[in-house]
């Protein structure tokens, strides 16, 4: 296929949407009154409803029914592909590598967006500041990895070698030998933790900025003439008042974290004991030809992202019942 | 009444332009039908004594299906004209890069070409298993005998019956040097394994690291060590244990394959030898696969074990030629007289069952073919053919001269690419996967173990 068709069938495609949205419209317009209000919502309703369960509920639960085969798909073998998850060394790195992500990449990033917005709150060049950390969130994940790469890169200290990696050069100007930051583990895990905190921090210090500035500046000043100092402002007023921020941006980024996938496959293609279960799901399915196993691993994924998403949903619920 | 009317049909419409949606914005892809040029009306024309034998097949059409696609479409065409003139026969080819993916949908939908190109013993074995091939003709059988070593005929059989012809080779287990370094200390290029290990501790011992090496390739990470241990099983294990071995007959932690790869470590293990120009032995596993043998250029290590594509890799200006900045040598046998080399290659296997395409058949595997193949040059010149005529390789690139000396060696022992005929959850997987390891610390033993237990039961 060359470019002109592929842009000849791109709109296409367009004006197919452009017409049946057009139908749709064309038809909700023609009811009116309490009854006529309903099939409108129908109309609306029925092909998200219908493109949500042939794009997403049906291949979900095939992927579950899947995950109780082997990998061929052919013979039935019950739990035994979540056993292997959970018994065979190298499956277990896998789930320790995603619990440290999980762990840590929420909070750090989190923190470092939080502690940065209320630095720069008010201050003369917020603009600028705002824009630089919220550039990565610019990059894509793949991006990243690469740019992180080359400041991770690895080159001996012997003469006749320039090192290529920002981060070895340093080491070298304190005098240090270079290290391999990308092989040896478990710190490895930790590097490319880094790489996805640089991206989130932008996002989160965006969200609880806006966050922080929604506060009444009434409560500001009533907390000030009460003599509450710097930290007692952030502990008493600012954090409460940004509670349900806080919480969105910890599980936003909580839920992206769990299925983190390009940096790990960028950066070290799972291998030196950096896999996480996003990255071990693609290798078992697609490339090592294990379906089973692949799918139990997404079900676990799915599994594992749910209570998050109940929560987050949960909390958004009732701060709007506020 | 008429307004649950409206509704339903109105629902149906949304849901149908919904459907179409989908179908129009997966489309379709077209394969590029390309006919060959040639005239089959000629009668006898002057230089076609050697395609007598094919007899007349005016009018007749045999379609060719392959992945091989710009710019060696054109070479295999123009191999193809003569045939074309002479039998009056129309070859046509379908050159299309997705072919290992389409071959099998097209096999399950009963779409099969007159003859398809296979670049994968696997998949020829595959293939052959749908039950739609044909196999070879005795002619063309006759031709293979007389031309090919029985290796090759063995990877177009199946169950022990012959289907497909070869048609061209690559070689990969190759050693790239730097010439002028070699003229400069006086080294030889070494015939034995044993020699090769020699030359290695000399030059190490004037405080040079002779190896480098680099296995990182994204999420193939590690695949080059696998060539290294095949390239080791083959020399000091030999083919036979090398098939078994493949075939998953012998253990793969094993004596024979323990043994392989520990040869194998005694290179790519010993930080006296490794890794010239970037680091320690670890380094490896952090230097990609093209970077692997550049430092060669900058004096900072002597081999590189990389396969013929390499040639390729060369940054701008390096001459690569037995005089060169950079050529490579056959990376020698347990004695001299012993020629196992790795490689890959490609299959004519047909699916119909008509006198042009055996005709065709048995005229690739001719040494006519092999002869026009290499009078072609560019990527089309290395041919297995034992009777093929080495001079019409003059205008072929060195390293192809080189493959075609080794290929066509009467001792020369082929062998593909053995990971790419294992299960790929060994493969494409655990055998990288657990090769890295091995190279960031792990024992041979504890790496062949793994391998072992991840062998699909």
């Amino acid at each position: 296929m060359d470019t002109t068709h592929k842009f000849i069938t791109m709109f296409e495609a367009i004006g197919l949407f452009v017409a049946v949205v057009g139908v749709i419209l064309f038809l909700a317009s023609r009811f009116s009154g309490r009854k006529g209000d309903r099939i409108v919502a129908l109309a609306f309703l029925l092909p998200t409803v219908l493109l949500i369960s042939v794009g997403l509920v049906y291949p979900g639960l095939k992927t579950i029914y899947q995950s109780f085969y082997n990998a061929a798909g052919d013979a039935f073998i019950g739990f035994d592909n979540y056993s292997t998850i959970f018994g065979d060394s190298d499956q277990r790195t896998v789930l320790r590598n995603t619990v440290l992500w999980v762990v840590i990449t929420p909070f750090i990033a989190t923190a470092v967006g939080l502690l940065y917005a209320i630095l720069v709150d008010k201050a003369r060049v917020e603009a600028l500041a705002k824009a630089l950390i919220f550039l990565p969130m610019a990059i894509s994940f793949v991006g990243a990895g690469i740019i992180w790469k080359f400041v991770y890169a690895f080159r001996p200290d012997q003469p006749g070698i320039e090192q290529i990696g920002l981060l070895n050069q340093i080491l070298m100007w304190f005098g240090m030998a270079p290290k391999q930051f990308l092989i040896d583990t478990p710190l490895n895990t930790i590097f490319l933790i880094v790489v996805m905190i640089w991206i989130q921090a932008g996002f989160a210090m965006t969200v609880l900025s806006a966050a922080i500035k929604a506060i009444p500046e009434d409560i500001v000043e009533a907390a000030r003439l009460d003599g509450v100092r710097a930290w007692g402002m952030f502990r008493y007023v600012t954090v409460p008042s940004i509670r349900p921020a806080l919480i969105v941006v910890l599980t936003t980024i909580g839920i992206g974290t769990l299925k983190v996938f390009d940096i790990v496959r960028t950066m070290t293609g799972g291998n030196f004991d950096t896999s996480v279960v996003a990255n071990e799901f693609y290798s078992q399915s697609f490339r090592s030809g294990n379906q089973g196993l692949g799918a139990a691993l997404a079900t676990l994924l799915f599994i594992l992202v749910v209570p998050i998403v109940a929560y987050n949903v949960r909390q958004l619920r009732s701060s709007d019942e506020r | 009444m008429t307004a649950r009317n409206h509704r339903r049909r109105g629902l149906s419409l949304a849901g149908m332009a919904a459907l179409a949606l989908f179908a129009s914005a997966c489309g379709g892809s077209s394969a590029d039908n390309d006919t060959a040029g040639g005239d089959p009306s000629k009668a006898p024309v002057a230089g076609c004594e050697e395609y007598t034998q094919y007899g007349d097949l005016s009018g007749k059409t045999v379609t060719v299906y392959t992945g091989i696609v710009t710019p060696e479409d054109a070479q295999l065409k123009a191999t193809w004209a003569p045939f074309e003139k002479c039998t009056g026969a129309t070859i046509k080819g379908e050159f299309d890069k997705t072919f290992e993916a389409q071959i099998l949908v097209r096999a399950k939908a009963g779409n099969l070409p007159d003859i398809a190109i296979v670049p994968q013993p696997g998949l020829l074995q595959t293939l052959v298993k749908t039950g739609k091939a044909v196999a070879a003709d005795q002619a063309t059988t006759d031709m293979v005998d007389k031309n090919f070593s029985a290796s090759w005929k063995g990877y177009g059989s199946v169950d022990g019956k012959f289907y497909a012809p070869p048609q061209n080779a690559s070689m990969k287990s190759l050693v790239w040097y730097s010439p002028k370094e070699f003229t400069e200390k006086g080294y030889k290029v070494p015939t034995t394994l044993d020699e090769l290990m020699t030359l290695t501790e000399t030059i190490a011992k004037t405080g040079k690291k002779p190896w480098c090496a680099g296995i990182a390739s994204g999420e193939a990470t590690g695949w080059p060590v696998t060539d290294w241990m095949e390239d080791f099983m083959l020399r000091t294990a030999g083919p036979e244990a090398y098939d078994k071995w493949v075939n998953h007959e012998i253990p793969f932690n094993g004596p024979e394959s323990t043994a392989a790869l520990e040869e194998a470590g005694k290179y790519l293990k010993n930080s006296k030898f490794v890794n010239g120009g970037y680091g320690d032995v670890k380094s490896i596993a952090s230097t990609t696969f093209q970077d692997g043998g550049l430092p060669i250029l900058k004096g900072n290590c002597s081999f590189h074990r990389q396969a013929s594509f390499y040639a390729a890799n060369w940054p701008k200006g390096t001459t690569v030629a037995p005089d060169g900045d950079i050529f490579a040598f056959y990376l020698p046998g347990k004695a001299a007289t012993d020629k196992p080399v790795l490689g890959g290659g490609e299959f004519m296997l047909g699916f119909r069952d008509a006198p042009e395409v055996h005709a065709f058949q048995a005229y690739v595997a001719s040494a006519t073919w092999a002869n026009l193949a290499e009078q072609g040059g560019g990527g089309r010149c290395a041919t297995p053919n034992k009777n093929a005529d080495p001079a019409k390789a003059a205008g072929c690139s060195d390293i192809d001269k080189l493959a075609i000396s080794v290929l066509q060696d009467p001792n020369a022992v082929f062998r593909f690419d053995g990971s790419d005929a294992m299960p790929s959850a060994v493969g494409a997987n655990s055998f990288w996967k657990q090769a890295t390891n091995w190279i960031t610390g792990q024992s041979t033993k504890d790496t062949v173990d793994k391998i072992e237990a991840s062998w699909p039961k």
